[in-house]
């Protein structure tokens, strides 16, 4: 077996490399270095976006740019307007200056483009960022192409950082904070609806995500990243002009994102080192090649995008840490973490879900016609039918997805039509998917921590600074504990897609269990189930009926609805054609002439 | 500003607005049938101007090279796959398509003195050069990843641009061209003189548009990519090939992007990079028509033209500034007419 190397020892290792990088190595060296932390620093927050997001920006040069424009001008304009003459004069204070107005100018943007499909972003900031690069060229004030000269450098306790030996150790550790900070975030509360973005948005709303706000949040963060990068690349330089922030120098910080690993924090400094040192070697050899001067390393960068993208779509990241043995931490569950607080149950027998008379007509087609029905609280409702009866369409007119065209659904009282599914969840509904919705290269725990999204209120600062770690015991704990009530202990910290799809769907019934619902609705749960598996599953339905939460499921087994529930809705055409206990309605005509057809 | 210069700038924008209708139109047909976002739409104007400038100088273009490179390397692809599916027969069209017809183009290059042709022979020369990169470009780039998500699509397009923009600077220098135009003749219009090449580009883009909406309503290929852009797994579970349906398209693409490229090199000076920037400006027309639909998007290439002409009076410096920030108030009436959170594929 190989040596194993815990990560601490490892990140110990780097860190003292580089703290000892400028004492020894020569000047051109640390300059490399320098901007290969300046590069991981943009590429990280595009880590973030692309990666973990699954949106994306060509235009992060343009933060870069605002970044470094901002402290330019504060620092070496002699008349400022008055209202910023404070700012003036000192590169701190321009840092401040600098995030802010970026993330104005994000929020803007993100409201803009986020909110539609995501390849609207991407184009949007195209667009943006080749305007941006015009106008920093075209305005006086940013001295035009020629650009502002006298940047003076950063001071740190009364101490200058005029060379590149000195800036280094600020750069780096700008870079190493953001990395930790991401790291954190993303194995947190916010980090999991922000993993959820890409390829779950529609599980993670029915969660109570907000993945507006999500898809928002990693934007500004990524241009914040930008904007860090940008203040101390003018203060390196002493000097701006547009060149460095044009639209192809946004595209290279993608490459390096997407070259790395865009899926990991390491992947960033792991792009940002081979681009930077591959650019620097092809730009020297290559115009003596090809014999004429000019940036052909690019031919070469698109040619190894294409291929990364077509052969290693997960970068070079994965591949380089397979090198390095080091030893899997899995993460310790706190027992001692004190529960979270239940919302109270409505009492026994209490009408939680009221159908009145749905009806929804899709153009000539009525899917529903005036249908009515009801749950209690501590009752299992299923509702039956044949194929093509209606029975999703008024789980989805039940649970908000849908909005019938006429008649009503409420919930504690209130109706469901018109609120989105978030505050849906909010009250108290909580519901699987036909089609399991999961996300698969997370855990089984992670997953059903989603679900308790609502139980807790730690926010992105809280988690990249670790100071949501009592808040976040307490979520998992409960995550755990539902884990453990559906029988699935064994698979907590299995990636949630190794399973198997009747383990998925009790996964997903989990999820669900850990937002403290009051209502349940299931979608098909024991399709797919083995038959000791369904038993199991019968039992824990039975359970949470005894708790008082009511349970609505809609069915096709029929051994396993009779043996459980309290009452049968049967539905076919649209229709409720029967209403009952189960062994009455097993004797209903109408019914049997649905499921098996007409008596001859 | 008179009457006088506002026809002419209408002119102006009437004349690139048809050019930016015509990509427009190739890039909602890209995102329709394959979901990619088709950056290097912009690249094949540059080629297929500059290579008809090379071909009129009497040089061999050097995009016939990177033609045979890119055949030689789809042929060895596909003459591997057509050996281990066991069907040698089709050794023989591999071939001939990906090897030997950009072969003969380089002798026929090389013996015929293109340089004395007629200006339509030495065009569709350079049409024949520059066109079926298109096609190849669908093998070798994105077939393989034809399954993959949008956003990974988008990427790889980006990278292709970047790529393109590189050799293009290898192939043509740095230094900008133009061609002589189709015909120096100038008509009288009421008040102003319409110039002949103007009335080229607008009379082949109506033509181009006209012969497209031919195609797609009336043959048979061009039902099978509507119903390929319609749903794609319909239309391959009725038999339409997606490769087919990629191939096709790119060819449209590379066709329309080629010709455009041909049709202003008498009237802008085209730089080997100069195909991006009026590539986007299509973008900006067909996000205006939500990048679905063709007649807002060709509605929106006039505008994008029009305000284009009109603001390179008034404030000359900012003109692509103005042009690209036009997308924000189009995005954000897009964004107000929102919808429910979907997935993205």
């Amino acid at each position: 077996m190989k040596p194993m190397f815990s990560p601490r020892l490892i990140l110990g290792v780097f860190l003292a490399v580089l703290a000892v990088a400028p004492l020894v190595l020569s000047s051109f060296y640390v300059t490399l270095l320098n901007y290969i932390g300046l590069y991981a620093l943009v590429a990280l927050g595009l880590v973030l976006l692309t990666g973990v997001g699954g949106l994306t920006s060509f235009g992060q040069a343009a933060f870069v740019g605002l970044g470094a424009y901002t402290t330019a001008v504060l620092t070496t304009a002699t008349e400022l307007p008055g209202w910023l003459a404070w700012a003036g004069g000192s590169p701190w204070l321009a840092l401040v200056v600098g995030l802010v107005f970026t993330a104005v100018v994000a929020l803007v943007l993100g409201s803009l483009t986020l909110r539609l499909s995501g390849h609207y972003l991407p184009l949007g900031t195209i667009a943006w960022g080749i305007s941006l690069y015009f106008l920093f060229g075209t305005l006086d004030t940013l001295g035009g192409h020629t650009g502002l000269t006298g940047v003076p450098p950063i001071t740190v306790f009364g101490f200058e950082l005029d060379r590149g030996e000195e800036l280094f150790y600020l750069i780096w550790l700008f870079l190493l904070a953001a990395m930790l900070t991401t790291q954190n975030l993303l194995d947190s509360r916010e980090g999991r609806a922000i993993r959820a973005l890409k390829g779950g948005m529609v599980m993670a709303e029915a969660m109570g995500v907000n993945t507006a706000r999500s898809r928002m949040i990693i934007f500004v963060i990524a241009a914040l990243h930008a904007c860090a990068s940008g203040w101390l690349y003018a203060h390196l330089q002493r000097f701006v002009n547009p060149t460095p922030f044009g639209l192809h120098i946004g595209i290279e910080y993608l490459f390096m994102a997407v070259v790395g690993g865009a899926g990991q924090v390491w992947g960033a400094l792991v792009g940002a080192g081979v681009i930077t040192i591959a650019k620097q070697w092809l730009q020297d050899v290559l115009p003596r090649i090809f014999g004429q001067s000019g940036n052909f390393e690019v031919i070469f960068f698109g040619l190894m995008m294409v291929i990364v993208l077509q052969r290693a779509r997960d970068g070079l990241w994965p591949l380089l840490a397979r090198l390095v043995p080091v030893r899997a931490t899995r993460r310790e569950l706190d027992a001692a973490a004190e529960a979270l607080p239940r919302k109270p149950l409505p009492a026994k027998g209490e009408v939680i879900l009221e159908a009145k008379e749905v009806t929804r007509r899709f153009g000539g087609l009525v899917a529903n016609n005036n249908m009515s029905l009801s749950v209690r609280a501590g009752e299992i409702l299923a509702l039956i039918g044949p194929n093509g009866a209606g029975k999703s369409t008024m789980f989805n007119q039940i649970s908000g997805v849908d909005t019938p065209t006429s008649g009503e659904v409420l919930f504690l009282g209130r109706a469901v039509a018109g609120r989105d599914s978030r505050e849906i969840a909010r009250m108290g509904m909580s519901r699987t998917f036909q089609h399991v919705k999961l996300l698969p290269t997370m855990t089984v725990l992670e997953n059903v921590a989603i679900g308790a999204h609502l139980r807790g209120d730690k926010g992105v600062l809280s988690s990249a600074w670790r100071l949501d770690r009592n808040e976040e015991a307490r979520l998992l704990n409960e995550a755990a504990r539902q884990i453990e009530r559906v029988g699935l202990a064994e698979h907590m910290f299995d990636a949630a897609g190794s399973l198997a799809l009747g383990q998925q769907r009790i996964l997903e019934i989990a999820r669900a269990l850990a937002a403290d619902p009051c209502l349940l609705l299931l979608d098909e749960p024991a399709a797919g189930l083995r038959f000791k598996e369904k038993q199991a599953l019968a039992e824990l339905l039975k359970k949470l009926r005894g708790e008082g939460i009511g349970i609505l499921l809609v069915e096709h087994d029929m051994d396993f609805v009779m043996g459980l529930v309290d009452r049968v809705v049967v539905m076919e055409f649209g229709e409720k054609i029967a209403e009952g206990l189960p062994e009455d309605v097993q004797r209903n005509p109408a019914v049997l002439e649905a499921y098996l057809g007409g008596v001859e | 500003m008179d009457f006088q210069i506002a026809l002419l700038l209408g002119q102006d924008g009437i004349t690139n607005g048809a050019i930016y209708a015509l990509l427009a139109l190739a890039l909602v047909l890209v995102f329709a049938v394959t979901r990619v976002i088709f950056i290097p739409q912009g690249e094949f104007v540059s080629y297929g101007a500059l290579t008809l400038v090379m071909i009129q100088a009497g040089a061999i273009p050097a995009t016939v090279w990177l033609l045979l490179g890119a055949g030689l390397l789809a042929a060895a692809l596909d003459v591997r796959l057509a050996l281990r599916a066991g069907q040698p027969g089709r050794l023989v069209r591999l071939v001939g398509w990906y090897v030997a017809y950009p072969l003969v183009l380089v002798a026929l290059l090389y013996t015929l003195p293109v340089k004395d042709f007629p200006m339509i022979a030495q065009i569709l020369f350079a049409l024949a050069v520059v066109v079926p990169m298109g096609p190849l470009m669908y093998r070798l780039i994105y077939q393989p990843i034809a399954a993959a998500p949008v956003l990974v699509l988008l990427i790889v397009s980006v990278a292709v641009h970047v790529a393109m923009v590189g050799l293009g600077l290898l192939f043509f220098g740095a230094e900008g061209s133009r061609t002589p135009p189709f015909s120096d003749a100038r008509f009288e219009m009421g008040p102003v003189m319409v110039s002949g090449q103007t009335i080229w580009v607008v009379v082949s883009s109506l033509v181009l548009i006209v012969a497209l909406y031919q195609f797609f309503e009336r043959t048979l290929y061009g039902k099978a990519l509507r119903a390929t852009a319609i749903n794609r797994v319909g239309a391959r579970l009725m038999g339409i090939s997606p490769a087919l349906a990629g191939r096709l398209t790119f060819f449209l693409a590379a066709l329309i992007g080629a010709l455009s490229g041909v049709l202003i090199a008498p009237i802008t000076t085209i730089y080997y990079d100069t195909g991006f920037l009026i590539g986007l400006k299509g973008f900006v027309a067909a996000i205006v028509g939500g990048l679905g639909s063709y007649p807002l998007a060709a509605a929106g290439a006039l505008l994008v033209g029009l305000l284009e002409a009109f603001s390179s009076f008034w404030a000359s410096a900012h003109k692509e500034v103005i042009v690209f920030t036009l997308i924000i108030p189009v995005l954000l009436w897009r964004s107000l007419r929102g919808r429910h959170v979907e997935e993205e594929e």
